[in-house]
């Protein structure tokens, strides 16, 4: 058969002779590429003190965003939820009352927030989906927990801190 | 018998069963610690200063994890399997000279427990009645896993005992005692046995590698095949035990060809230290440098199995019966050949 490309090699199978059969040379030979390696810079990262730096688009915990005077941005249009492959998000939406503009940015906000950090996968495309600019996977890694509930997130652990005022 | 020479010697058995628990203990630390280091790792370094209490660590979470005994398997041959490991690998250490002797008190101290006249073949016996520990283990288990690597064991075992003698008996032509302590005597300053032997030395090294379940031989245990080999089902102690007897061949193994061939307590200039110190640091710092090759063979050990990769079951055949046994005859009658013509000379 013609063959499809000319980049086939076909290798060379000899014999081992007699120094390749005694073993002992190569046997030799992979132990003084190891001990090389004793000496060699560690690649250790010593986790828990030190933290390897995030690439540009790494996806982490997600953090509900808010606008330049401290208003949260998060409108609950349910957006984010409904594009979440994982269904891990929830939310129920409330109406802003009087005297609460300085809280939330528009008319509706959402009063309970909710993401099941055991169901993301951190696809980020609920970042994608939400108009207002108000989720974004910019956190750190999710920590380890012992119970299931506690995976749940609520507005308390996914809100950013409020901006310091300004006359402080 | 008087109370000084049982005294004498109940302190001598204790200092060395101390000393190679410690050994034994921290080889499981020094093995990770060198696998980290080879593999551009650092090893465990959380417990203590730099990992140093790790082996208590370990110790402590094999102390209080939960023993299982398989309904299935034979319960008394299940505990005897990792008692008898351990048991006979405590035992070879006895007459291994560890120093010249010592003069305390006006009497003359052996460094040594016991000096046998066959030495050597008593060391061969407890070896090979280390394998009835893994074999019984295997057995009880009542695992096919298990079964499997008892049988590898104990074939392994029967196959590397042959050259290992074999290597042994040139070695015998040339030094015309079985007592370890002549064989040490001998060896005196650098006047070792490996420049006479060098192909029995290598031949006992590659045997001493398989008779203690070691890498590239380790197919008893091997994990990606076997499961865990001869003791898939021990957990806790027993396990514990298992792998401490391992860690113990290592350390008398390491200490039999240290004494064979590389002689033992003896060092270069050891006669002129012996004057400066006196006769009673002498011995020791003797001791000290046979602790000293210890060490290096257990280096070698650890290294070699971080390097090699394990051999095939029917490679592992074929280098024990068509290659090095061979060898071993061959080199017995080289030996032989050697030593008459420097008698006729």
């Amino acid at each position: 058969m013609e063959p499809l490309s000319n980049r086939k090699k076909v290798l060379e199978q000899k014999p081992m002779n007699f120094w390749e059969r005694l073993y002992l040379p190569a046997i030799f030979q992979g132990m003084i590429i190891t001990f090389r390696h004793m000496f060699k810079k560690k690649e250790t990262v010593f986790y828990p003190e030190f933290q390897r730096e995030f690439s540009e688009n790494w996806r982490g915990m997600h953090s509900l965003k808010r606008d330049e005077e401290g208003r949260e941005r998060c409108t609950a249009c349910g957006l984010c939820a409904l594009s979440c492959p994982a269904e891990a998000i929830t939310m129920i939406a409330a109406e802003r009352q009087k005297g609460e503009e300085a809280l939330y940015r528009e008319e509706k906000y959402a009063a309970v927030y909710e993401i099941n950090m055991l169901r993301c996968i951190f696809c980020g495309l609920c970042e994608e989906a939400c108009p207002k600019e108000a989720i974004y996977l910019d956190g750190p890694i999710v920590p380890a927990d012992y119970l299931r509930k506690d995976f749940i997130y609520g507005k308390d652990k996914l809100v950013e801190e409020p901006l310091k005022l300004q006359q402080d | 018998m008087e109370l000084a020479f049982i005294i004498e010697k109940f302190a001598l058995i204790l200092v060395i069963f101390v000393i190679s628990l410690t050994i034994a203990a921290y080889s499981t630390l020094a093995e990770r610690k060198i696998a980290g280091f080879l593999q551009d790792r650092v090893g465990p370094n959380r417990a203590g200063p730099g990992g140093m209490f790790q082996p208590l660590a370990d110790g402590l979470k094999m102390f209080f994890k939960e023993e299982i005994i398989p309904t299935e398997s034979s319960t008394a041959l299940f505990i005897l399997g990792p008692s008898l490991a351990l048991f006979t690998s405590f035992l070879g250490s006895a007459v291994i000279p560890w120093g010249q002797d010592v003069e305390i008190a006006g009497r003359m101290v052996s460094l040594q427990i016991t000096d046998i006249n066959v030495g050597m073949l008593y060391i061969f016996g407890v070896v090979s009645l280390g394998v009835y520990g893994i074999m019984i283990g295997g057995w009880a288990s009542n695992n096919k896993f298990s079964l499997m690597g008892a049988v590898r064991a104990a074939s392994q075992n029967i196959s590397y005992e042959i050259p290992m003698g074999l290597s042994i008996i040139a070695l015998l032509m040339s030094t015309n005692t079985l007592s370890m302590k002549e064989i040490a005597e001998q060896q005196h300053g650098i006047n070792w046995n490996i420049f006479y032997q060098p192909l029995g030395f290598l031949i006992f090294l590659v045997c001493s590698f398989a008779e203690t379940n070691r890498t590239p031989f380790d197919l008893p245990e091997c994990e990606t095949e076997l499961v865990g080999g001869y003791h898939t089902e021990y957990s806790g102690f027993k396990m514990g035990a298992y792998m401490f007897a391992e860690y113990l061949n290592m350390f008398l193994a390491s200490a039999v060809m240290s004494t064979l061939y590389f002689g033992g307590y003896n060092y270069p200039g050891m006669d002129w230290v012996n004057e400066m110190a006196g006769s009673v640091i002498g011995p020791f710092i003797g001791m000290g440098v046979l602790i000293l090759k210890i060490f290096a063979f257990i280096f070698l050990f650890m290294w070699v199995r971080w390097t090699v990769p394990r051999f095939r079951y029917d490679q592992l055949m074929n280098l024990g019966w068509k290659i090095l046994i061979p060898l071993a005859i061959a080199n017995i009658v080289i030996t032989g050949i050697v030593i008459t013509i420097f008698e006729k000379l």
